[in-house]
């Protein structure tokens, strides 16, 4: 068994006596694994990142990360991880260059190593022309980046990363998780992420943990989560009125459920692509013709739907508008 | 595993250079910095000019016939043993230089807010960098840039007029150790009140409370001897006075208010107790 890089036992953590950000979270993530942390707004999704990065003591409870305790050991918990905040954190007045060279002064790298390994990531993040601009003069793509090089340049074993594109357009969210993918794989690393783009989430990670209120309602894989929901939804209509094929349907293997309403037919089934070739069949085997035929298949929006009861569409909006101020706040400084 | 620094000191330098680039790269920052003060002695030491009070034609009793001499003597006297100098702008000038030390000193505590407010703080606190070094590399800058500032201040201020037929080597070297005490002690006071802070408006309110008061309570701009006994108290133990002693002493060759090696010792407790202080409450609190 691969061994565990977080560990955490019922982590709590409570601000001003009152609000419970965390609350009794139990969590395993394995090496190599990207696991992903979903949650609404003010879910406990940072809260929890910092206090597994060392941040925040938490109020109760305990966690290993990298088999150090986080508490005790934050030291060498902090020398093994990479964390990329959720806000912007470089040095405005800094170029991209200085900044990458502070973050490995901060790892204690010494700074030939330092140097070398800053020009290698500033290529990978494609951020080598204008690594001697200062970050004021970036792109909120090309911060992204240079956050996520900084993050890497202790080429650490495990890496937070604090929803890493949020606020990004739909090319730059590609590119940057293109770059994630390749880091990955390159140096092997366990990814521990929070995002609330679902189908980052369910194409890049191999578990992921729905957060509400500080609690974590459901933990699985993209595709346990989505067949617990009772899997795909066939809908079909039949030429014929006249009968019932409730039970033909419900025999085929692979079905769960079948409901009729007139013509119309639904159909749960496990792995929809598989069952409606065979539903097809067994109709042509009767004499019988499907005129219509459709697929639904969940996506982590109806499992997230369904258990914090709330969509995450509607939140986006006003998570852009925090992201535009957070921007004119950095403005207003220089 | 690569060889890495794990030593609980890595780190300062790092983040002292940060603060200094940020200094040095913005002219127009560094530049601001300095106004300040050069208007102060532009204006103040040359416009105050209390030298010209009691010397020359502005000095005339009418109906005494006293010759022109005996006045100019009789106005430097009074100069010599109110400034211990003959000239106000000397004086004050000196005193310029405690004035931008402070100045630079309350805003380490307004740079460590705005680190806090960008998350530039949260960063470096994800890192194996030890808790203590983030006030000390604060410290550290807040000293550098204020003793620059304070060396261009003083040139300034040769460059307008000032006394400088008694500077020695050894007499700048003294002034400026006694300054570095006092920036040492103001910078960790300001670091300390600053570092759970995550309002610069508060900042800057405790800022200009504390800036003209405690540089009033003290000789920087006015001989202590002349001030009503309870500011009088105040001006005696507030390290700024003792620092000014200094270098007036060294600098202008002033008769001081208390023997230098007092003075350095004062200076030298007021460091040492508000650094080790300010770094030990920082550490705290940055450990949570
Ligand atoms: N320093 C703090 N003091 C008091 N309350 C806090 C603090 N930090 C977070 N909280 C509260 O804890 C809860 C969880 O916040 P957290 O930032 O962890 O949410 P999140 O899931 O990261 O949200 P988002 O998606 O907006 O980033 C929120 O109710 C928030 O108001
Ligand atoms: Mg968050």
């Amino acid at each position: 068994m691969p061994p565990k890089v977080v560990e955490a036992h019922n982590l709590t953590k409570i601000f001003n006596k009152k609000v419970k950000a965390v609350d009794n979270v139990n969590l395993e993530i394995e090496q190599g694994e990207t696991f992903g942390l979903l949650g609404p707004n003010g879910a406990g999704k940072s809260t929890m990142i910092n206090m597994l990065t060392t941040i925040l003591k938490p109020s109760s409870g305990t966690a290993k990360v990298c088999g150090y305790d986080i508490i005790r050991e934050a030291a060498e918990v902090r020398r093994s991880i990479g964390v990329v905040h959720q806000e912007y954190t470089a040095d405005e007045d800094l170029t991209g260059l200085d900044n990458i060279l502070l973050c490995a002064a901060l790892y204690g790298i010494p700074s030939s190593t330092a140097k070398q390994r800053a020009w290698e990531l500033l290529e990978l993040v494609e951020l080598k022309e204008a690594a001697k601009r200062k970050v004021e003069t970036y792109s909120g793509g090309m911060r992204r980046r240079l956050e996520l090089a900084c993050g890497l340049i202790s080429r650490p074993t495990l890496l937070f990363l604090d929803e890493p594109t949020l606020g990004l357009d739909v090319q730059t969210r590609v590119a940057v998780w293109n770059y994630i993918k390749r880091l990955k794989e390159e140096y092997g690393m366990t990814i521990f992420m929070t995002t609330h783009y679902l189908e980052e989430a369910d194409a890049i990670c191999d578990r992921v943990a729905i957060i509400d209120h500080g609690k974590i309602l459901k933990i699985g894989s993209p595709n346990e989560l989505k067949s617990g929901l009772g899997g795909d939804i066939i809908e079909i209509s039949v030429n014929t009125d006249k009968l019932d094929l409730t039970t033909l349907i419900r025999e085929i293997k692979g079905v769960k459920e079948v409901k009729k309403a007139d013509a119309l037919y639904r159909i749960k089934a496990e792995r929809g692509e598989e069952v409606a070739p065979a539903v097809i069949e067994a109709m042509r085997s009767r004499g019988l013709t499907v005129s219509k035929l459709s697929m639904i298949k969940p996506t982590l929006d109806e499992v997230y739907l369904e258990y914090t009861g709330r969509s995450l569409r509607a939140e986006q909006a006003s998570e852009e508008e925090m992201m535009a101020l957070r921007r004119t706040l950095h403005k207003a400084r220089g | 595993m690569d060889k890495v620094n794990t030593s609980p000191l890595h780190g300062i330098w790092a983040l002292t250079n940060r603060d200094l680039k940020k200094w040095y790269k913005v002219p127009f920052i560094f530049l601001m910095s300095l106004i300040q003060p050069f208007i102060w002695l532009a204006l103040f030491g040359k416009a105050m000019n209390i030298t010209a009070l009691f010397t020359g034609s502005a000095f005339n009793i009418p109906g005494l016939n006293i010759p022109k001499e005996v006045v100019n003597q009789i106005g430097k006297q009074i100069m010599l043993q109110t400034f211990g100098t003959q000239d106000y702008f000397s004086y004050l000038a000196v005193g310029m230089l405690t004035f931008i030390s402070i100045f630079t000193a309350m805003f380490s505590g307004m740079s460590i807010v705005w680190d806090r407010r960008l998350g530039f703080l949260d960063k470096v606190l994800s890192t194996p960098v030890a808790r203590g070094a983030i006030p000390m590399a604060k410290v550290i800058s807040t000293v550098i840039r204020a003793l620059a500032q304070a060396a261009i201040v003083l040139l300034l201020a040769a460059l307008l007029g000032m006394d400088i037929s008694h500077i020695t080597p050894a007499g700048l070297l003294g002034s400026f150790l006694a300054l570095l005490l006092l920036i040492v002690g103001f910078a960790s006071l300001f670091v300390t009140l600053a570092i759970r802070s995550t309002s610069w408006e508060a900042q800057m309110a405790v800022m200009n409370l504390l800036n003209l008061p405690i540089l009033f309570a003290s000789n920087a701009m006015f001989p202590v001897n002349y001030m009503p006994t309870w500011l009088q108290t105040i001006a005696k133990i507030n390290p700024i006075s003792y620092a000014a002693d200094i270098c007036r002493q060294l600098l202008l060759a002033s008769p001081g208010m208390s023997d230098l090696s007092f003075g350095f010792t004062y200076l030298a407790a007021f460091a040492a107790t508000l650094s080790t202080l300010g770094i030990i409450l920082s550490w705290r609190y940055l450990s949570k």
